[in-house]
């Protein structure tokens, strides 16, 4: 397990809870700096909801969250986002009525300068960002690979293309974090593959990498460190090759009999 | 990409430069110079809607109550304690850009139309004072005696010097909205408009950016407010009511809220039904615009902005 010093993003004893239902119960992650860490379980384990805590589009009822030491449970998303943790979603939010190019240009949002009154004015300094802008998002789109489809509206691209596209309009935001909620999930065999190779990459590049996934193959092939959540507790934690072996996991995953 | 092309704007430049001049010699139209004057004022206040409701997506009932504080504040300033005009005009879009951030920034940082309801209420409470505080207002017989403006000593007291005026302005406001969303703000709003959790998962501040465009508007129809009240040297409550934030709406919808180009259509198309085309229509005035607005919603969704489009799409099926 990750030493103190190594460690990006944890949580302590976060309980969330909606009303009676209880979708999160003391859990205890942690992710440490350069991994990819994944986090399995079935439908309805909390995965979700446990990514909208750690981006602040939810606040957990109990415990926290510490990114880099400091707590960030609380926060808003645009504070969370400014401290380096980026995000994908489950169900594709992309700015459809955009071309390409301006979707991953709005990831670039808070690294540039966006004064009201400098943009409104069209000050020289805001033209020549705006080209820089264009030109990095550009370089990112040669990154992802889909800077052929620059000028595309962003809603007239394929499923695969459309993830691969929110991937980078995340990885545009400079994060150190980057939360990829089930990047594999409705995509053919090829463009799996093509979206692990993407999160190799990624991880390459010295981004830590924390991934919701149901593609088992992807999981195994790629993550570090996995962990299992079942019914909003967390049941199991390891390398790959415990978690495939561990009996809580086969249990949730295939029901008491073990799948006889 | 969104891109504004010039040679559009040039063109309209040349025709609002013209027109006066346009209009005296086709007979018949010599009065039409007045209601252009009318419609720049309008134009200020849609300009400002439409960044506001196109690109933010924020709903505002009450833009005629903004409208009304910036001539009231001009006129009262002006009659009572005879400030200078510009100064006047200058403290109202103040004064209006205080409320307006009293006003949206906690109806703002909730999801959904509170910002509409928020409007529509202050809206109809502004109109009361407006029409209740005799000694400050003149109540419902309204105020009289504003003073006109004059530039470099030089008095603007003809409709030709106004209406040139009133579209410089209007020039100033259209030029800087056009920066505005060919900029990474322009970019935020939109993003804004889409999706509000990508949009802050970006980074973007989503209640800053609110705020800041509806106090934008808020201003814009503030100084429109001073314009109209020095250009009318009278003003009095029922300019500023409910219906006339109601017609902003029709005037944007109409023209398209999608397209500063469209809120200015709007606008000019709106001030000509009520001073030149519907003057017989008397009381059934309201009528005509309630039936403009449904057939707006109904066959054309994007507004007149949205037409070439529309019929390019039928041609090419």
């Amino acid at each position: 397990m990750a030493r103190e010093n190594d460690t990006i993003l944890e949580t302590q004893d976060l309980v969330v809870a909606f009303g009676g239902l209880t979708a999160l119960m003391n859990i205890n992650l942690c992710v440490a700096k350069g991994t990819i860490k994944a986090v399995i379980g079935p439908n309805g384990a909390g995965k979700t909801t446990l990514f909208n805590i750690i981006t602040g589009h939810l606040a957990p009822t109990e415990g926290q969250v510490r990114f880099n030491g400091q707590i960030i449970s609380g926060c808003k998303p645009h504070q969370i986002a400014a401290l380096g943790i980026s995000r994908t979603f489950q169900t594709v939010e992309l700015f459809p009525n955009m071309s390409v190019l301006e979707n991953i240009m709005v990831g670039r949002h808070m690294r540039i300068g966006t004064s009201f009154w400098r943009s409104g004015l069209s000050l020289p300094g805001m033209r020549r960002q705006e080209k820089q802008v264009r030109e990095e998002a550009m370089a990112l789109l040669e990154f992802v690979g889909l800077a052929h489809r620059s000028e595309n509206m962003a809603d007239s691209l394929p499923l695969g293309e459309r993830k691969t596209l929110e991937i980078g309009r995340a990885l545009a935001t400079d994060p150190r974090l980057l939360c990829l909620d089930e990047p594999a999930a409705g995509l053919n065999e090829t463009e799996t593959e093509k979206a692990a190779r993407l999160i190799q990459a990624i991880k390459a590049q010295g981004i830590t990498v924390l991934l919701v996934e149901h593609d088992m193959k992807v999981i195994m092939n790629i993550s570090d460190d996995i962990t299992v959540l079942n019914y909003g507790g967390q049941i199991a934690e390891g390398p790959p090759a415990e978690i495939q072996n561990n009996p809580k996991v086969i249990e949730a995953y295939l029901g008491e009999d073990g799948g006889n | 990409m969104l891109r504004i092309r010039k040679a559009p704007i040039a063109a309209g430049a040349v025709l609002i430069v013209l027109f006066p001049w346009l209009a005296v010699l086709t007979p018949g139209l010599d009065n039409y110079t007045l209601v252009m004057a009318f419609a720049g004022i309008y134009c200020l206040i849609t300009i400002g809607l439409s960044l506001l409701m196109g690109y933010a997506g924020q709903i505002s009932l009450g833009h005629a109550a903004f409208y009304g504080i910036g001539a009231y504040v001009s006129g009262a300033l002006t009659t009572q304690y005879g400030l200078n005009p510009w100064l006047c005009m200058l403290i109202g879009a103040l004064v209006t850009a205080l409320v307006a951030v009293a006003i949206g920034a906690p109806s703002l940082k909730l999801r959904g139309h509170y910002l509409a309801m928020a409007t529509l209420a202050f809206g109809i409470i502004v109109n009361i004072i407006f029409r209740e505080e005799m000694r400050w207002t003149g109540g419902p017989d309204g105020m009289v005696g504003i003073p006109g403006l004059a530039l470099f000593g030089h008095s603007l007291d003809s409709i030709t010097k106004y209406y040139y005026l009133v579209w410089a302005v209007v020039a100033v406001a259209f030029l800087f909205a056009i920066n505005l969303i060919q900029s990474p703000v322009g970019r935020a709003l939109r993003a804004i408009h889409t999706s509000e959790p990508a949009a802050s998962a970006m980074g973007i501040n989503i209640a800053h950016y609110k705020v800041m465009v509806f106090t934008f508007s808020a201003v814009l129809a503030a100084l429109a407010g001073s314009l109209y009240a020095h250009f009318m040297n009278f003003i009095d409550p029922n300019s500023f009511s409910l219906f006339f934030s109601i017609k902003l709406i029709i005037m944007i919808a109409l023209g398209g809220m999608h397209s500063i180009w469209g809120a200015m259509i709007g606008a000019i198309l709106i001030a000509f039904l009520s001073f030149e085309w519907l003057h017989h229509f008397g009381e059934f005035e309201v009528v005509v615009y309630g039936a403009v607005l449904l057939l707006v919603i109904i066959f054309l969704p994007n507004g007149l902005a949205g037409l070439p489009k529309m019929v390019m799409e039928r041609i090419r099926r």
